[in-house]
């Protein structure tokens, strides 16, 4: 746990450090301390750029690695994770219904927008993963089996990238490309204030997860057991999908549907810790979430690539052989 | 003596399985109680019932019609939470738990007694403490759930239960799977908890000769005629036992209350001799289908402490004895 903390900082720090433009370490220090004798350039990069990137790519990285923790739990199965029940298939929706439709309907390209929007697409997204999470959560309280529920959210995932494909066939070439975008995902694309909301939102949510631990912990024993201990099933199974779905949601919202850290952090929290207890792996998740995010960012900007790198294609070329290396060295029978 | 006292009663109890469709019932009219300090079985074949009704008993399928009541009290009138102070179960589904350790997963079974956070007071622990000694499993604390035996695994759910600090625990099946040691272990240790404890132990088998050595009272179960109860000589007396399990290959042995395969003589020899000696003859013969009941038959065979032959030859083993009782048998034949 404390080598997960030690990453986070060390990572932080070097998500500072590096970039296209080459800022020494004694400068950073003496921008984040508030000094004003740095050139402004350097402040205007760390302050306006590195800092609320690596902010952000921390809180999106914990939100995911819990989301992905609480979806693996509810539905017992490992390779469940937060793209999976279609909740950022709704995100997706919500923002292709807006980018793609009002330039085809109102006449307007939001992508010229600027802040506005930046913006109307958050609400977009943040809406269409609600619609969907309700509906996801509506379906929880009716079925019984957790499978079905599972492929219930996969097939309605299907349904929103479905209509996704036909309103980008009646679209104009600019939104498409600025839907494309969006869909790479990227810890950058906010800029200035709604960082800040971002980051609150985070750090508002993250913590409530907490409150689930004894009801993750016996959702593990199985439907039975957890009914005996007292456990009122499909509310439990609710809520737990109601948090992870609000925090892939306003992840998604924010930095794109960012692939595979839902499903990578887990696994390898499972592979470090070798412990279900909620009590540490949930934490754990948090954790490893944001160093993850943090490493992937990094390297998204390596030098060389200058930022041009999906952070979607580095989390999964990162979190694809994490996870094969710590299924080949998990002891027997652990998944 | 104590006064064993009545936990459950229950009176016109229907179960089986309510859809909008129609109900299908499985077993009715059935009236009857259980009491504390008792451990009690219920047998049947595959398919009579036995699931339906622990699955009604334990509140997780309602019943059709009639009720139950525990401690008084009608098991619809009892809050999930308040239940699950009043009945522990321990299942036959299989854990799909790991990286968990027994320890852990026994104070699982204080959940309906600690708060929100799930932290455990020092009753708590004393609680589990005292269940892992009871169940004797001691050595077995700090193992992870995934790497134990059948036999561990069910001696960690029973000290599960016993955590719960139920009056009243529900086992399905709590033999299967098991070795034959292991089977008369985990049914004595039942049977010890119900005498020490003053539980009121009730569990579905299909290990008929165990369950009638050490019942105090047997339930049995069948589609025909529903659910009748005794103590295990008097079903033996009244002729419920054979009823019940009569086929062809097993017959209710009532001499000694157990039953036995019944096997189609194929030959006759005259048996004399004393001691354990002669019973092992016996019993070794009845197995190759050769009826002893007959005293002048044209193979005399004598088996005593002292000596074993077949029509005056010596024989030094009971596979010897055999194998010149054959031979006679065949020449007979033969000739």
């Amino acid at each position: 746990m404390t080598l997960l903390g030690v990453s986070i900082l060390l990572f932080f720090f070097l998500n500072l450090l590096l970039g296209s433009v080459k800022i020494p370490a004694d400068a950073i220090y003496n921008i984040l301390t508030g000094s004003e004798d740095e050139s402004p350039i350097w402040t205007n990069i760390i302050m306006k750029s590195r800092l609320p990137q690596s902010f952000t790519a921390a809180m999106a990285g914990a939100g995911l690695g819990v989301s992905g923790l609480l979806m693996q739990t509810v539905f017992r199965n490992p390779l469940a994770g937060p793209s999976v029940l279609g909740i950022s298939s709704g995100a997706s929706l919500g923002v292709a219904f807006v980018v793609l439709l009002s330039g085809s309907i109102g006449g307007v390209t939001l992508s010229k927008l600027g802040v506005i929007g930046e913006v109307t697409i958050t609400l977009s997204a943040i809406f269409g993963a609600l619609l969907i999470m309700a509906l996801i959560a509506f379906v929880a309280g009716k079925v019984r089996g957790n499978v079905t529920l599972l492929i219930m959210g996969v097939m309605i995932g299907y349904v929103a990238n479905a209509i996704i494909g036909v309103l980008k066939f009646f679209s104009a070439e600019e939104d498409i490309r600025a839907y494309v975008i969006w869909g790479l995902g990227s810890f950058s694309r906010v800029s200035g204030g709604q960082t800040n909301v971002f980051i609150f939102l985070m750090s508002v949510l993250l913590p409530i997860s907490f409150l689930l631990i004894k009801t993750l912990n016996l959702l593990l024993l199985g439907d039975s057991y957890a009914r005996n201990l007292g456990l009122d099933i499909k509310r439990a199974r609710m809520l737990v999908i109601a948090s992870s779905g609000i925090l892939v949601a306003v992840v998604t919202a924010y930095c794109g549907p960012v692939i595979f850290l839902g499903l990578a952090v887990p696994h390898i929290c499972r592979g470090l810790f070798h412990r279900s207890n909620h009590a540490v792996i949930l934490p754990a998740s948090m954790l490893a979430g944001a160093s993850l995010a943090l490493l992937c960012n990094l390297i998204a900007r390596l030098p060389g690539f200058e930022g041009a790198l999906p952070v979607n294609s580095v989390t999964a070329l990162i979190g694809a052989p994490v996870v094969m290396w710590v299924l080949f060295n998990k002891r027997r029978n652990e998944v | 003596m104590k006064k064993n006292n009545e936990t459950i009663k229950i009176s016109g109890l229907e179960t089986g399985y309510i859809s909008k469709k129609g109900n299908t019932v499985i077993t009715r009219d059935i009236d009857a109680s259980l009491e504390s300090g008792e451990l009690t079985c219920l047998l049947g074949p595959n398919g009579a019932g036995k699931s339906t009704l622990l699955k009604t008993l334990t509140a997780f399928i309602p019943p059709i019609q009639g009720d139950i009541f525990i401690e008084g009290k009608s098991l619809k009138d009892y809050s999930a939470p308040e239940l699950a102070k009043v009945i522990g179960v321990v299942l036959t589904e299989k854990l799909s738990i790991s990286n968990m350790t027994v320890e852990e997963l026994i104070s699982m079974g204080r959940s309906p007694y600690t708060g929100f956070w799930g932290k455990m007071s020092e009753y708590d622990k004393m609680a589990v403490e005292e269940s892992i000694n009871l169940v004797n499993i001691n050595n077995l604390r700090g193992r992870m759930v995934q790497t134990l035996s059948d036999g561990e695994r069910q001696k960690v759910m029973i000290a599960k239960a016993l955590a719960q600090e139920t009056p009243v625990i529900f086992l399905d099946e709590p033999t299967a799977f098991l070795d034959y040691p292991s089977k008369v272990e985990i049914l004595q240790l039942l049977k010890r908890l119900a005498i020490e404890k003053d539980k009121t132990v009730f569990l579905s088998t299909h290990d008929m000769e165990l369950a009638l050595q050490i019942a105090d009272k047997v339930w049995l179960i069948d589609k025909p005629h529903g659910v009748t109860i005794g103590t295990p000589e008097d079903l033996a007396l009244n002729g419920e036992m054979n009823r019940y399990f009569h086929s062809d290959g097993v017959v209710f042995d009532i001499d000694n209350g157990l039953f036995k395969i019944s096997q189609e003589m194929h030959g006759s020899v005259s048996l004399t001799g004393e001691g354990q000696h002669l019973n092992m003859v016996r019993k070794a013969l009845t197995r190759r289908g050769i009826s002893t009941a007959e005293k002048d038959s044209s193979v005399f065979v004598e088996a005593t402490p002292r000596c074993l032959s077949v029509n005056g030859r010596d024989v030094k083993s009971i596979a010897e004895l055999l194998d010149e009782i054959d031979s006679i048998i065949d020449n007979d034949n033969n000739s």
